[in-house]
């Protein structure tokens, strides 16, 4: 197992060497003068030479990567064209408010949707599966940032129950809390219905295995055949929970759009509005990196719980 | 003595396991070691051995569809391993292969009709006429081309898709026919059709046979003359009659005496032979029966015992008969 | 005895064997969600192409005396927006901008990415880990994060979010093609044609690609749906399609601060959105049903 273990672990950094080189070369792709896109319009002559020398901008290509690499190993992302504060202050701040938020809205996702799913298989063909089908379906076809935009309509403008706007106005766990519930709520609905259909997939192959019908025909419905579904799909569920808390953590960047909470994902709608590259490079790479760690974590996580995957 | 349609020198073909952190190659799978024979034209040759000794691996090395590690395999006095592409194309008309999987055999997206003409039409066959003489064989093999042409495969029944398998084989009119377990999957009484059908496209069409199975019963209903092998290495060959008869090599003693028989006075008590088959990762040095050998001697596990001649048709590969004369010529 | 040996084969003749497509198709035809689907999604299609005849007004006239009228008002049958132009004729023509935006993009990843995928499934060794590997880096990014990435690089724009979303869907199918090929290539019938001395590009013809598109189609009907919403979502951040051209995502945002003042006129290009993909997702579950091998 450790041998899996070492191998995944291998493969990893090639795959965040690759992400890095992407958000390396984001800088250059950017139409412009690479100068202009690190540095903001006022900037000193002095400021210029410098940065320029840091970044090595006279140097060949390869050369730069290696710098910049370099610097961002030590954490150093560079500064914010817009606020002049270190990239790497801002990221975090809000990497903090966005992991809140994917956090709860997976709990959300997972507890209904493996609810959902399990309802939906155990009464294959009822209403009640018609029912959370139907629910999955809707969850998956509904994009979150029209949904957040209902829900504030809905809640906010009409019955005034909940805010519209920002993480909250005055302090407190309460406010905080208020504010989080529709932002949770929108971004939580497409993995809902991923999270249902592939529990309800995962435990019918398993219903429908010869020896488990040959126990329901018995009469044995029990707690016994319900343990043993769940047991055996949680490999299937762990992975595309894993899958979808990613999602969350990127797709959050339209939610929070729609929210303004103060998040990963309203640092990187800002950035793009104001072309500001270096919190741009500074967000993709946190998150992806993130990202890569996390598909490590599941994977890892897998064969703990199925040995036979790391035989392979 | 005519030339050998067949001929088969030193193939050997280790494959390699990977593992550990780099993949490195940590063992090698011993599937065929330095197997000789020969088989002349118009006889059926039958390989026989347990699962897991090589009988496949050796069947596709044959006909090339592996790259052996080291061996050579002449067809009619010609070079295979050395043939060019175009030449192997040409040469694959020649030789073919019948399959053991008749479930896995055949393409479930065409008919059996499009599947037989394929091979006609890889060889740049006009395809109406492909397709006419697809049908005709489907025929001669006892499937009429007007009610199953059209079908696919999982529409057959096991016998019928190997009757399949054998019309694709042959459409190409072949001189060499390799079968590898060619009714290991069938039903008992599916099995006799087959093999009979196929003794009878052997006579008119002067066809040359080998047929591997692990099955004693086939291989003695159909070979002229007999290899037995042994977790990848040659141990035994001759008439089948000599080898029923008078088998030498142990393995193949025991292999005759532990088919179960119908005949009560048959019946044996004691196992033949016992133990599980070693595997071929890590096969014993020397004589590679040896772990499983009532007559076992300390000079079997130094060296591999060469082929030694028993009588003009009949060679083992045991210390036991070391010290037989040569025949006087 | 003619008439016997007539009688036993005429039935047989009779239930003449159906191919793999034709019963999929069969399967589909009966499956009622499905066929609505179908439907709903004509409708679109069809609405979205006839646009320019079908559209009341011009998209991009409109006069700000009328902004955000509601829905039913006298002339305006949706209402109109907040610079006054017509809400119908702008969710017509922006169905255009959305379903081309989101479908090219599924498109193009189905051909690139089952020609790549079957040749590192079929050729495999070097060739198989250049390009699973780097189709794995791309994986790692979660797909709106790697849109965002590389039309922000990009800058906005109709051609760059195809590109971008091209980027973003071509690794999932390679992934999808590659394992596919990979498992049909282990099947016995591949190593009968090659015994028969076909070569690669016949065998890949004739036996490998009819075997591997199944799974391959399934995969890429499931990613029609999100690529609207990613599609639209480019747009919402100001990242795909440009004012003044009609967009569903595009009218999303701008349409934003107006549900303070008109709660209904603000939600129809969400709810365009919502629909297209509700009923791409039940059409591509009804074509994994029936393309389903049971028996």
């Amino acid at each position: 197992m450790w041998v899996y273990v070492g191998r995944r672990l291998l493969l990893a950094i090639p795959t965040l060497l690759g992400a890095s080189v992407i958000v390396f070369a984001m800088v250059h792709l950017a139409p412009g003068d690479p100068i202009a896109a690190v540095m903001p319009a006022e900037a000193s002559k002095a400021e210029i030479e410098a940065t320029k020398r840091a970044y090595g901008f006279d140097k060949p290509l390869p050369v730069q990567y290696l710098v910049w690499l370099g610097r961002v190993a030590q954490g150093d992302l560079g500064k914010s064209l817009a606020t002049r504060r270190p990239v790497i202050l801002d990221v975090r701040d809000a990497l903090a408010n966005s992991l809140v938020l994917a956090l709860a809205s997976s709990l959300v996702a997972f507890g209904l949707g493996v609810a959902l799913g399990l309802v939906a298989a155990f009464r294959q063909g009822r209403v009640l599966d018609k029912l959370a089908s139907g629910i999955a379906v809707v969850g998956v076809s509904v994009p979150h940032y029209w949904a957040g935009i209902i829900l504030i309509i809905v809640f906010s403008v009409q019955l005034n129950w909940l805010p519209a706007m920002g993480a909250a106005n005055d302090p407190g766990v309460w406010e905080y809390l208020r504010h989080m519930i529709l932002p949770t709520v929108a971004l939580s609905l497409i993995p809902l219905g991923v999270i249902t259909r592939v529990v309800r997939s995962a435990a019918l192959d398993i219903l429908n295995q010869e020896f488990v019908l040959a126990l329901r025909a018995k009469g044995l419905v029990s707690r016994r055949v319900f343990t043993h579904v769940v047991k055996n799909s949680l490999p299937q569920i762990l992975t595309v929970l894993g899958l979808q808390f990613g999602f969350q953590l990127g797709g959050s960047v339209l939610v929070e759009a729609v929210f303004s909470w103060p998040g990963t994902g309203y640092l990187l709608n800002l950035a793009i509005f104001q072309r500001d590259i270096p919190v741009l490079q500074g967000v993709i790479l946190v998150l992806a990196t993130f990202f890569v760690l996390l598909n490590l974590a599941v994977d890892l996580l897998q064969t703990v719980i199925d040995p036979r995957i790391a035989r392979h | 003595m005519r030339a050998p349609l067949l001929e088969a020198r030193g193939l050997r073909k280790h494959f390699p396991l990977r593992g550990g952190v780099l993949q490195r190659t940590q063992a090698w799978v011993r599937a065929v070691d330095d197997v000789s024979f020969e088989v002349a034209p118009g006889e059926t040759l039958g390989i026989v051995g347990e699962s897991g000794c090589g009988k496949s691996t050796l069947a596709r090395l044959l006909l090339r569809l592996i790259e052996p590690d080291a061996g050579v395999v002449r067809f009619d006095g010609e070079d295979v391993l050395a043939a060019s592409p175009t030449r192997m194309k040409r040469l694959r008309r020649d030789m073919q292969l019948v399959f053991q999987d008749p479930y896995a055999s055949l393409n479930p997206r065409l008919t059996i009709e499009d599947t037989v003409a394929f091979s006609l039409l890889v060889h740049g066959t006009p395809r109406a006429e492909a397709e006419e003489r697809a049908r005709a064989l489907l025929g001669r093999v006892g499937l009429d081309p007007r009610l199953h042409g059209r079908r696919y495969a999982h529409e057959l029944s096991g016998g019928q898709r190997q009757r399949v398998n054998i019309a694709r084989a042959l459409v190409l009119d072949p001189k060499l026919l390799v079968l590898d377990e060619p009714v290991s999957a069938l039903d008992k009484s599916v099995q006799a059709q087959v093999l009979n059908l196929l003794r009878d496209l052997k006579a008119e069409r002067a066809l040359t046979y080998v047929l591997i199975s692990h099955d004693l019963n086939v291989i003695e209903y159909v070979s002229d003359r007999v290899l037995v092998m042994y977790l990848g290495e040659v141990v035994e060959t001759g008439t089948a009659e000599a080898l029923s008869q008078s088998p030498k090599h142990p393995y193949t003693q025991a292999l005759f005496a532990s088919a179960p028989s119908m005949d009560p006075d048959r019946r044996m008590d004691r196992l033949p032979i016992t133990g599980d088959p070693p595997n071929a990762i890590n096969p014993p040095s020397g004589c590679r029966f040896r772990t499983r050998c009532p007559f076992v001697m300390p000079r079997c596990g130094e060296m591999t015992p060469p082929r030694v001649p028993v009588s003009a048709t009949h060679e083992v590969a045991c210390y036991l008969y070391e010290a037989a004369p040569a025949p006087v010529a | 005895m003619a008439l016997a040996t007539a009688l036993i084969e005429a039935p047989a003749l009779a239930t003449a064997p159906m191919s793999y497509w034709r019963t999929v198709g069969w399967r589909l035809a009966r499956d009622r969600a499905t066929l609505i689907a179908g439907g709903v999604l004509a409708v679109i299609v069809l609405s979205a192409v006839l646009a320019p005849w079908l559209a009341p007004y011009d998209p991009a006239a409109g006069s700000i005396r009328l902004r955000l009228a509601p829905v039913g008002a006298p002339g305006h049958v949706l209402g109109t927006d907040e610079q006054g132009r017509d809400m119908l004729s702008r969710l017509l023509w922006g169905g255009r901008m959305t379903l081309v935006a989101g479908l090219t993009p599924v498109l193009v990843a189905f051909v690139l990415g089952t020609a790549l995928g079957v040749m590192a499934g079929y050729v495999g060794g070097l060739t198989n880990m250049l390009i699973m590997r780097t189709m794995d880096i791309f994986y790692a990014f979660p797909a709106v994060l790697l849109a965002i990435a590389i039309s922000g690089a990009l800058g906005p724009g109709l051609p760059n979010t195809l590109i971008s979303l091209s980027i973003v869907f071509v690794p999932r199918v390679v992934r999808v093609a590659e394992s596919a090929t990979v498992q049909v290539k282990g099947l016995e019938y591949i190593a009968a044609a090659r015994a028969s001395g076909a070569g690669v590009r016949a065998i890949v013809r004739h036996h490998l690609l009819a075997n591997v598109l199944g799974p391959i189609l399934v995969s890429s009907s499931t990613q029609f749906s999100l690529a609207i919403i990613l599609a639209a979502g480019l747009s919402f951040l100001g990242l795909g399609v440009t004012p003044p051209a009609a967009e569903w995502g595009l009218m999303l945002n701008t349409l934003r601060q107006s549900i303070y003042v008109n709660a209904l006129v603000p939600a129809l290009p969400g709810l365009a959105i919502f629909v297209t993909s509700m009923a791409f997702n039940l059409l591509s579950d009804g074509l994994r049903d029936a393309m389903e091998i049971r028996g």
